[in-house]
């Protein structure tokens, strides 16, 4: 369905667009411009829907965990719908909000800062595969793109504590720039470890390497790179219990104190942009992407193949969402010293040891996986 | 030893970590307690120390005999009474006054007084638009008693039973 759209949007928008506008010499290059637009649309939107509604969800989530039953009457033309018109009026809201800029902050990196965290989370996007064919981007070094880039967001909370000119905001930035340190030598070892595992760095040839079944799928034989991947995952989007960056009981908001209205929103849309990338990161190199859970089982393979492959992977990266939400509401903060001790001399060692693991079992070609 | 390294293992297996998420999870399918408030309300009991109020006897008499009890116990400083002898020559207040910023409902002022001339009804959901709204004068809490009555007046005669 989403192929017959996309083919309906270049033929009968873009197609005579570029006719009648660019002149012949430059025609292909303009309609492969505009499509790559499209297609950036058709993701980027979505995204930025989930975004909007994630923050629903946890509000929800966090509330029926807590015995509560969260947001419900914000909704559409007088019906409370569950409160589904909260994100939306929390974004009018904030759109329609000053945005301070306190007078001894640096201006420019004060207003820079929460593009730089936004941008990356976003461009990462492209190289995530949907499907066997929907890619953006079908590059061969993948997975090295987004671990560059989940890496990259770091900057936009360390230059809006650096910006703010305030102590908190500087405590916040120097604890997730610590943290996040610890944390990128652990992800990038699971990484490897994937790496190794699948023989390539393209995220569309990760998952078809994990084909078969459920057992042929990373988390089996990368199970503590697995594990230690979603827990960095945590630390590195500065979520709890790794928080310490906002740690609103001790550093009043952490990084972000001084900005307020859409600049302030924009990093939580970052926040929840990159928890959404790890989600869907978890599902792509450890759980199959878009292979069904089914795939392998005699019977039940037929029953669900009309099932296209997107929803799998969207399930799956949902589960992983609401994983975050879950663990927020459960566990809590860690102490700064504990979060090093965690990152340095735990999780560190761990990836290296199952490293070698994964190694020995790819060279003896052990059965079911490799 | 044995100990050490059965929470040694059970440390990296996440083991607790998963304990606590299986609680969590248990209860987000438990039943929510959620008061709904403005369609919803929990139970108030008799002794509840809202909005004052100020009574009057069956005859339409006013009780306060501006003794000004309420005004010495009143800890933060709430109550401004004045008073004159009326002709008839008892003692009446010309003027009671209740700042509802100030008030603490903390219902010192209904204990002390030996009339029940001063009470605290049941009413907790008002609110003052302008400033001066919350100053309560001795006409709009005598008005609020006379509404009231039969409220108060109930809600006295069960708690007598304890008194």
């Amino acid at each position: 369905m989403l192929e017959t759209i996309y083919q309906f949007i270049s033929q009968n928008v873009l197609l005579p667009l570029t006719m009648f506008v660019m002149p012949t010499d430059y025609q292909t290059e303009a309609m492969t411009v505009l499509q790559t637009i499209v297609k950036i649309v058709a993701i980027l939107v979505p995204v930025l829907i989930t975004v909007a509604y994630f923050t629903y969800a946890e509000r929800k989530v966090i509330g029926f965990i807590q015995g509560r039953i969260g947001p419900n009457r914000v909704g559409f033309f007088g019906f409370s719908l569950w409160g589904l018109g909260q994100p939306i009026a929390d974004a009018v809201k904030l759109i329609v909000k000053e945005i301070v800029i306190p007078t001894g902050s640096n201006r420019s990196l004060f207003v820079i800062a929460p593009i730089l965290s936004l941008a990356p989370s976003l461009a990462a996007w492209a190289v995530i595969p949907f499907d066997d064919t929907k890619v953006l981007a079908d590059i061969n070094a993948g997975l090295l793109y987004v671990l560059a880039l989940t890496s990259l967001a770091v900057y936009g909370v360390i230059i809006a504590g650096w910006a703010s000119n305030s102590k908190y905001a500087f405590l916040g930035a120097m604890r997730s720039a610590a943290q996040i340190v610890a944390y990128e030598i652990a992800m990038g070892f699971a990484l490897v470890g994937v790496l190794v595992a699948a023989g390539s760095l393209n995220l569309g040839d990760i998952v078809n390497a994990q084909a078969g079944s459920v057992v042929h799928w990373f988390w089996l034989p990368l199970f503590p790179l697995f594990v230690i991947y979603f827990i960095s995952g945590l630390a590195e989007t500065n979520r709890a219990p790794f928080d310490v960056a906002e740690g609103e009981s001790e550093i009043v908001a952490g990084f972000h104190v001084e900005y307020s209205g859409m600049a302030f929103s924009v990093f939580f849309m970052a926040e929840y942009a990159n928890m959404i990338l790890i989600a869907i990161l978890c599902a792509l190199m450890f759980c199959g992407g878009w292979l069904s859970p089914f795939q392998g089982i005699p019977v039940f393979s037929y029953l669900f193949a009309w099932v296209p492959p997107l929803f799998w992977l969207l399930a799956k990266t949902s589960f992983f969402m609401l994983l975050f939400l879950w663990c927020r509401a459960t566990f809590p903060r860690y102490r700064y010293d504990q979060i090093m001790r965690l990152g340095w001399k735990v999780f560190i060692p761990i990836t290296i040891v199952w490293l070698v693991v994964v190694s020995v079992l790819v060279v003896m070609n052990t059965p079911p996986w490799f | 030893m044995l100990n050490k390294i059965k929470n040694y293992i059970s440390s990296l297996f996440l083991w607790e970590l998963l304990k606590g998420l299986r609680l969590t999870g248990r209860y987000m399918f438990k039943r929510k307690i959620t008061v709904q408030y403005p369609e919803e309300k929990t139970p108030q009991s008799h002794r509840f120390r809202g909005l004052h109020a100020l009574r009057r006897y069956p005859n339409g008499e006013e009780r306060c005999i501006a003794c000004k009890l309420c005004e010495a116990v009143c800890p933060a400083v709430a109550i401004t009474i004045e008073s004159e002898g009326r002709d008839d020559g008892s003692r009446r207040t010309t003027k009671y006054d209740i700042d509802l910023t100030k008030c603490i409902f903390c219902g010192f002022c209904e204990e002390s007084c030996p009339v029940d001339s001063i009470v605290e009804t049941r009413i907790f959901e008002y609110h003052g638009e302008q400033r001066g709204d919350l100053l309560m004068t001795k006409s709009r809490l005598l008005e609020i008693g006379d509404l009231y009555e039969k409220q108060v007046a109930e809600d006295r005669a069960k708690d007598a039973l304890y008194r």
